[in-house]
């Protein structure tokens, strides 16, 4: 059974569909890429899963359970974690409290079990020197890095990641999809959103491509790059 | 010796100063919620504790031990019941509801207990003082000022080594993310306005062991309560005792030059501070 699925999901703002008719199916541990071009509608869908927004019709299904209605909180609780494109660490929190607070609540783990759960993902993704400095004063590398960890210590089984690898260099980038791939390699589900490709692709087995809300197409990466209507809406190149 | 006996008795005032203004600071540092009836909630624990007192027959210390959970069931049932409802974006409707409960507390204690001025009995305890090298301290400002160190060392203990402080500073940095880390503000929001009845309490035994109350005095301690925030810096527990004891003794400085000038003295030491740090004495380090 598909782990997360999406029915019919739309969004509108206004007259402006962001989302539009859009349904998929995640399977247990899988990794999905998501491309488009800007405004595609590509963290509205993130929000629609994570329940920050409301869909206007379709239904959300976590394990075959409908929970178009839940709160974040809960969806939290049922395994949803999720990185923002722009980060948004707690700013007057320490790096390691972050974590701390994503782990006691998000994760449900208990005061023993949570300290060692938050270093050992601090360890894995590169913060472990930073663990007691103040989020706020990071830079950015550190809090994109800190998005990612901050999502781990969740404990999710399905991870959102939102733009993560952007304006990184390529040995930042290098060690990102290295982490990345560890996570998924445990077994947890990952949607992935990136412009940048050669990272996406060195990850996901499926890339779906949004455009103007409407799921393009979605399949293998190197038959969806092949795919004439993608490279012109997506690349801007003429087929 | 005068002014260092002055600056004592200062001090010690400003420890109650500081209670009345721990619970707002807290209840402002999480939710921004500034809360106009939170010396009339004060009052209204006051009264609490005399009736309690009165009922049971107990010393008002251990009545005020009974009205703690009272109070803290009472700040949890508001804040989920009624402010949970105001807090947005918009600052106004939370300022409109607390000043309309501010005044719906003023009349129902107005019916319940009348316009005369009551105090706690505290018993002798009251005209009790001890030789502090060269001046004499009363116990029961001792034990008020005691009283208001050990609530800031606690509520800092609970913000900085606690899962629910974790969430509390979470929740103040940003309620949206905090819900994707699992963690429910409203309910979050509710524990805290909570502990800060908690804290009005204790604050309450000690203006009604000090002096006269009536249910028409809440708006004046709010003040003193909003002075000693703003002073200390927004969201600085540390910084609201500071600012309370420099009302304190502006009050005591004032009152020893001329006893006409207390209240005014206090209120010029704020203004004073404002001209000099508009942010405070201790404003939080990235805001």
């Amino acid at each position: 059974m598909a782990i997360l699925s999406l029915r019919g999901a739309s969004k509108s703002f206004g007259a402006l569909k962001v989302t539009d008719d859009v349904s998929f199916d995640l399977a247990p541990g899988e990794a999905l890429g998501i491309i488009g071009p800007n405004g595609a509608g590509k963290s509205t869908l993130f929000n629609l899963i994570t329940g920050n927004l409301r869909p206007d019709a379709g239904r959300v299904f976590l394990d075959g359970r409908d929970v178009t209605t839940e709160t974040p909180m809960q969806r939290c609780a049922s395994g949803i974690g999720r990185s923002f494109q722009i980060p948004q660490p707690f700013d007057h929190l320490s790096v390691y409290e972050n974590l701390l607070v994503a782990a006691r609540f998000g994760g449900g783990l208990s005061a023993s079990a949570a300290p060692d759960a938050c270093m050992d993902i601090l360890r894995r993704t590169g913060l472990a020197q930073v663990a007691d400095r103040k989020a706020g004063g990071l830079p950015l590398l550190s809090r994109k890095r800190l998005e990612l960890a901050r999502a781990m210590a969740t404990q999710p089984r399905v991870i959102l990641l939102d733009e993560i690898a952007g304006g990184l260099t390529d040995g930042e980038c290098g060690e990102l999809v290295a982490t990345i791939r560890a996570i998924h390699a445990e077994g947890t589900a990952i949607i992935w959103i990136e412009h940048v490709l050669h990272a996406l692709t060195a990850v996901v087995s499926r890339l779906m491509v949004l455009n103007f809300g409407k799921m393009l197409m979605i399949g293998a990466p190197d038959a969806v790059m092949a795919a004439p209507q993608v490279r012109e809406i997506y690349l801007g190149i003429e087929a | 010796m005068i002014w260092l006996d002055t600056l004592i008795q200062g001090i010690l005032l400003g420890g109650l100063y500081a209670l009345f203004a721990a619970g707002l600071s807290l209840v402002f540092g999480i939710m921004r919620l500034v809360n106009l009836a939170h010396g009339d909630l004060i009052v209204l624990g006051a009264y609490l504790i005399l009736g309690l007192g009165t009922a049971t027959g107990l010393h008002p210390f251990l009545a005020a031990a009974l009205a703690l959970p009272l109070m803290f069931a009472l700040g949890w049932a508001l804040q989920s019941a009624l402010l949970n409802r105001v807090l947005g974006d918009d600052i106004l409707p939370p300022l409109l509801v607390t000043f309309g409960l501010s005044v719906v507390i003023q009349n129902a204690l107005l019916m319940g207990f009348s316009a005369d001025s009551r105090k706690l009995p505290i018993g002798p305890i009251e005209a009790q003082s001890l030789p502090l090298g060269p001046v004499t301290v009363g116990a029961m400002p001792l034990i008020t000022f005691g009283s208001a160190i050990v609530v800031i060392l606690g509520l800092n203990w609970l913000f900085y080594h606690t899962a629910l402080g974790r969430a509390f500073r979470a929740t103040s940095d940003d309620p949206v993310t905090a819900q994707l880390m699992g963690i429910r503000p409203r309910r979050i929001f509710a524990v805290a306005t909570g502990i800060a009845m908690v804290v009005a309490t204790i604050a309450a035994l000690y203006l009604g062991a000090r002096a006269n109350f009536d249910p028409a005095i809440g708006p004046a301690r709010l003040l003193y309560a909003f002075e000693a925030v703003i002073i200390g810096g927004l969201g600085s527990l540390w910084g609201t005792l500071a600012g309370g004891l420099v009302i304190g003794v502006a009050q005591a400085m004032g009152a020893a030059i001329n006893p006409e000038w207390q209240i005014l003295a206090g209120h010029l030491a704020f203004v004073a501070v404002l001209l000099v740090r508009p942010r405070g004495l201790f404003p939080r380090a990235n805001d």
